[in-house]
């Protein structure tokens, strides 16, 4: 049966009449079109799929349409400010090249910015548990932890410093 | 996914009652293991029954000097409450290791403990801190709560509310996960109250069960040492591709050991 789910994605109000069973992912990219969050392993445990609703990160595979309704959603889409300036959290995973193909970046930026929402200063071991959620096929993590301290930093009001090397 | 009709009550009566007008409605806590079991097919109900917007089940507060903490109160609401964190502060320990971030800011203590997983982590805490779980018709002690693999004390249409966990002198939890889905190969949760100790080990067998003897050994003497030569006897846990019944046996000790050395 059809139901109408309603909810604020980056800050607009966005309503449709989907079934009942939809997954928030799929609302987002099947229904809203917005195919920056990634669908990777479809059970829980990548993470490519992370969005954050009312400021947590959640899977959002692994929640209903349905039980996001009235929330407040932020996707990858919605981080960078108006005039396309990135949020510090990307600006350091572009520094840094935190990413090799690119599949597991959007749920790692959304996780790790859930995580120095938490604990603004993470150690290098905070960050890597921090960020148990999120798998990267590629095994790029060693500049995935890297790009998080940086961007950690820079939300604390610095700015990105370059990378070392 | 199959098809069912969802359902969003906003208080325990209507929940209670949509419940109780189909055998094949299903309660839905934070998902975190019903939705994937329902991406697979391997559960077909007609109702979802969507508890998150029902002020009655959230919350956490001190009672009798420990912490009744609502059914729907979430994994991560629990690691960072500082009130968790100062009256059972193994507790938070606990949630704080159950899954993974996103997995605990959806999960909620009443969904994890009414699938009584055998490897989840809250039936231990829910056995060792003699913990009390209400419903909307009763209160079912912690030790009776867990009957068998996937199957507790509740009757049909029967909703947990609340968990009151008692205050121990001293706790600890001690986990040897499963690096990929944290869940607990073994875990132990040993906890003390004045000259009773109690130690309940999930993970290993079918359901939680308390290591009688060495609660035994430990009521005189709560040290690791008091633990040597005591082993759980491997007929009956749990063997699979990640650990063997003889080898769960050997983690009951080693687990005890280090939850016991938390305990400080």
């Amino acid at each position: 049966m059809p139901c109408t789910v309603s909810m604020t994605v980056n800050g607009k109000a966005v309503s449709r009449e989907v079934e009942e069973r939809t997954l928030l992912v799929t609302f987002l990219r099947d229904h809203l079109g917005m195919t920056g969050t990634h669908v990777g392993c479809d059970t829980s445990q990548c993470g490519a799929c992370v969005v954050h609703v009312d400021g947590r990160s959640v899977k959002s595979c692994t929640i209903l349409a349905a039980q996001a309704n009235g929330a407040s959603i932020t996707t990858i889409e919605g981080l960078a400010a108006a005039d396309g300036t990135l949020h510090p959290m990307q600006a350091a995973f572009r520094e840094h090249h935190g990413l090799q193909c690119g599949f597991c970046t959007p749920g790692m930026v959304m996780s790790a910015i859930d995580l120095v929402k938490d604990n603004p200063t993470p150690t290098e071991q905070d960050v890597r548990e921090g960020l148990e959620g999120n798998i990267c096929r590629c095994t790029g993590y060693h500049n995935i932890v890297k790009a998080v301290l940086a961007g950690a930093e820079a939300m604390q009001g610095g700015s990105v410093k370059a990378a070392a090397e | 996914m199959y098809e069912f009709t969802y359902h969003r009550p906003t208080s325990l009566a209507d929940a209670a009652a949509m419940l109780g007008r189909s055998e094949e409605a299903k309660l839905l806590g934070g998902g975190q293991t019903l939705l994937p079991t329902l991406k697979q097919r391997l559960a077909r109900p007609s109702d979802l029954i969507d508890l998150g917007q029902i002020a009655e089940l959230k919350g956490i507060r001190e009672e009798g000097g420990g912490l009744m903490i609502g059914a729907f109160t979430r994994h991560a609401e629990v690691a960072h409450s500082d009130l968790v964190r100062r009256v059972i502060p193994s507790l938070a320990d606990l949630a704080e290791g159950i899954g993974d971030r996103q997995v605990r800011n959806m999960g909620t203590l009443g969904g994890s403990i009414c699938n009584a997983d055998p490897s989840a982590d809250y039936p231990s805490a829910v056995v060792a801190l003699k913990a009390t779980v209400k419903t909307d018709r009763r209160e079912i002690a912690g030790d009776d709560f867990f009957t068998g693999m996937f199957e507790t004390a509740l009757e049909p249409g029967e909703i947990v509310t609340s968990v009151t966990f008692q205050k121990p002198d001293k706790a600890a939890y001690a986990k040897f996960r499963n690096p990929a889905s944290r869940y607990a190969i073994v875990g132990v949760f040993v906890a003390r109250f004045g000259s009773e100790v109690r130690v309940a080990v999930t993970g290993a067998g079918p359901s939680v069960f308390r290591a009688t003897d060495m609660e035994t050994a430990l009521a005189g003497n709560i040290s690791p040492d008091a633990l040597n030569g005591i082993k759980v006897a491997a007929d009956g846990l749990n063997a699979d591709i990640h650990a063997s019944a003889e080898y769960r046996a050997h983690l009951v000790t080693v687990m005890a050991k280090r939850a016991v050395v938390a305990c400080g």
